[in-house]
């Protein structure tokens, strides 16, 4: 009972990363709490979802395997969550902040009248004291997020309502094996007690899911251009210098939002986090919601005209300067050097 | 049990033409929920305060982007279906008439402003709850439109949670609904990893994508047509000069609707009606780094590059 549960998002049976990102920070919170983590998978062909779930420190695994909920529509997944923390109360649950998760996890929410907060950045366990109505509260898990377009973090809390929910985006936490022999329980639910027929008033009828061609996460070397590059052309300038020393070519939102780069590019709370060993930021002021996304990497360039730009406050070299100025430079002193 | 096979590949124009031809004549009531927001993504120097407080009156305010999208689908099925009607519903302070009427330039047919002082305060799941009495309050709904998220919040979160409160089905992420009849609606949907084209039943609620078609501009003549379109409270605070006008042209009224006229239960809206509470709001001072200062001259540049290479950061 107040255990953490975890909702597995799943594609060809495979269970998605930030599933697994998530299952980890459930692992460690579960730790601080004392409980067990609990993971939910709901769709068809389940079998080889336990394998790849109980490494990550998974106590108890329920299983909702029927043909019908596969692909993913909202009602009989939002059905079977309801009954499913109705029956189990875990004080928190969580859930990954994709296509998937946010149409799931608000109308779960609505229906349980339990708060939910999206995209969160961080999560922590800490008390909370109502000053007004003289109550304490013990062990609450703190959700932090950006808000405001990114100008201001603000920590919420849900003091009454459970479970405590939360979404997160892919790449924000971290994903670790926790021991590739842990043993948990796995439950199999008789979805027909869960499901009605009115949950299958929406149906797919054509599918087309395509691997990310842009693999920003894993890149080693990242360069990201924000608003100050100007264009959609200048930004070539930026995937020139990646092709040369090996990096993908990332974009703040407001680049982005302007059309200077795709969507799959945008780095930060609402876009991908990334971690590499070297981030260079062009033409990024630095808002809270991009700094989110990159603030872990290695080490940080930041290029900019701007001497007092945010972005310099956390970067390693700071160089005030035009970027196709300093870009052209830097590409023929790593020529001239690696030769 | 009803098990809807999922058939592939349905030609997606054939389906058009069809309910086009057997649908032509039967009107949809199409609501759309907008919002009026802060412009977060112009943010400005001076938009925080030394406090760390958003200087709210340094920001302007804008018609949310999605909902503007939302707008735009609900104005292509108005074009479509003959006899369809597009209301624009809102909450917000009674500046948010001002979303209303720029709706109305566009091509909405009416507009609802849901404004009250008990809503202050209220979170995603009290704003749903709000947005759904008022739904309730029409006669007849079969399709409710709005942006998936507000730049503000950027949660995503209140489309489903009408959805859910109104007992309807969701279809979010849409970026074109290709056809909607009294029976069927089919939705091409914008999702991370793909695009999905989903069919569901009347009543529904489709939450609109920003990779959805761009909102048309004004139209001239109903930019004349609303420019006079007034709430009763900013009726109340213009000159009388023109005051009749409103009976004569009924189409002027902008309805303004408290909590007591969507007959919504107070301890449900606000502060006290909304499970998460800001427990902290921080402006962010980032843990300052022992940095470098370089300039772009040839020294620097040459110096940087070669640390780089010798410590195997690149190449």
């Amino acid at each position: 009972m107040n255990n953490i549960s975890v909702y597995l998002e799943i594609e060809d049976g495979i269970v998605a990363d930030v599933s697994l990102e998530l299952l980890t920070k459930g692992r460690s919170l579960a730790n601080k709490l004392t409980c067990k983590l609990e993971a939910i998978a709901i769709g068809f062909k389940l079998d080889g979802i336990g394998a790849q779930v109980f490494p990550y420190g998974v106590d108890v695994l329920t299983l909702a395997d029927d043909k019908r909920l596969f692909p993913y529509t909202s009602l009989p997944h939002t059905s079977i969550l309801v009954k499913l923390y109705k029956e189990d109360k875990p004080q928190i649950a969580l859930m990954g902040a994709t296509s998937i998760g946010r149409d799931l996890g608000p109308r779960v929410s609505s229906a349980l009248f339990s708060g939910l907060t999206a995209d969160c950045t961080s999560l922590e366990i800490g008390d909370h004291e109502d000053k007004k109505a003289g109550k304490t509260y013990k062990n609450l898990l703190y959700q932090i997020r950006p808000a405001f377009g990114g100008n201001i973090v603000a920590t919420i809390i849900n003091p009454d309502q459970r479970p405590q929910m939360a979404t997160v985006r892919e790449g924000v936490m971290k994903k670790e094996v926790l021991d590739k022999n842990y043993k948990g329980e796995t439950k199999t639910l008789d979805v027909a007690k869960y499901v009605s027929d009115s949950d299958f008033v929406v149906s797919v009828i054509e599918r087309h899911m395509e691997k990310s061609k842009v693999n920003i996460k894993g890149a080693p070397i990242v360069i990201s251009g924000g608003y100050g590059i100007g264009s959609r052309e200048n930004f070539e300038l930026l995937f020139n210098f990646a092709s040369i020393i090996g990096a993908e070519v990332g974009a703040s939102r407001a680049a982005v939002d302007a059309g200077f780069a795709d969507h799959e590019r945008q780095i930060g709370q609402t876009g991908v986090t990334v971690r590499p060993k070297l981030y260079i930021a062009c033409g990024i002021s630095g808002q809270i919601q991009h700094i989110a996304g990159m603030q872990e990497s290695s080490m940080i360039i930041a290029i900019n005209n701007d001497p007092s730009a945010p972005i310099n406050a956390i970067a390693d070299y700071i160089i005030t300067g035009n970027v196709e100025d300093v870009i052209p430079k830097m590409i023929k002193y790593y020529k001239k050097n690696t030769k | 049990m009803c098990i809807v096979p999922f058939p592939k590949f349905v030609a997606s124009e054939i389906v058009n033409r069809k309910y086009k031809l057997m649908y032509n004549y039967m009107g949809l009531k199409i609501v759309v929920l907008a919002k009026q927001v802060p412009d977060t993504r112009n943010v400005g120097k001076d938009a925080m305060k030394a406090d760390g407080t958003v200087n709210r009156a340094a920001l302007s305010a804008i018609f949310n982007p999605e909902d503007l999208n939302a707008l735009e689908q609900a104005l292509r099925l108005k074009d479509k279906y003959e006899g369809s009607t597009v209301s624009i519903l809102t909450m917000g302070p009674g500046r948010a008439a001002e979303i209303i009427r720029e709706s109305m330039y566009r091509g909405a047919d009416d507009g609802y402003l849901l404004t009250d002082r008990a809503f202050a305060g209220s979170d995603t799941l009290a704003t749903s709850y709000a947005l759904s009495c008022a739904i309730k309050n029409f006669p007849k709904v079969d399709l409710i439109i709005c942006g998936r998220q507000a730049i503000d919040g950027d949660t995503a979160q209140v489309g489903p949670q009408v959805a859910e409160k109104l007992g309807m089905p969701q279809i979010t992420y849409a970026e074109e609904i290709l056809s909607c009849s009294k029976d069927k609606i089919t939705v091409k949907r914008r999702l991370e990893k793909g695009v999905e084209l989903v069919e569901g039943k009347l009543p529904m609620v489709v939450t609109v994508n920003g990779s959805a078609p761009e909102c048309r501009p004004r139209n001239a003549k109903l930019v004349m047509k609303f420019k006079r379109a007034k709430t009763v409270s900013e009726k109340q605070e213009s000159s009388q000069d023109y005051i009749n006008l409103f009976d004569t042209c009924p189409y002027l009224n902008i309805t303004e609707w408290s909590v007591n006229d969507i007959k919504a239960d107070a301890d449900w809206l606000g502060l006290k009606g909304s499970p998460t509470k800001v427990k902290e709001i921080e402006s962010v001072v980032f843990q300052t780094k022992e940095s470098k200062r370089l300039t772009p001259d040839d020294f620097d540049m040459e110096s940087l590059m070669r640390e780089l290479i010798s410590n195997h950061t690149i190449g």
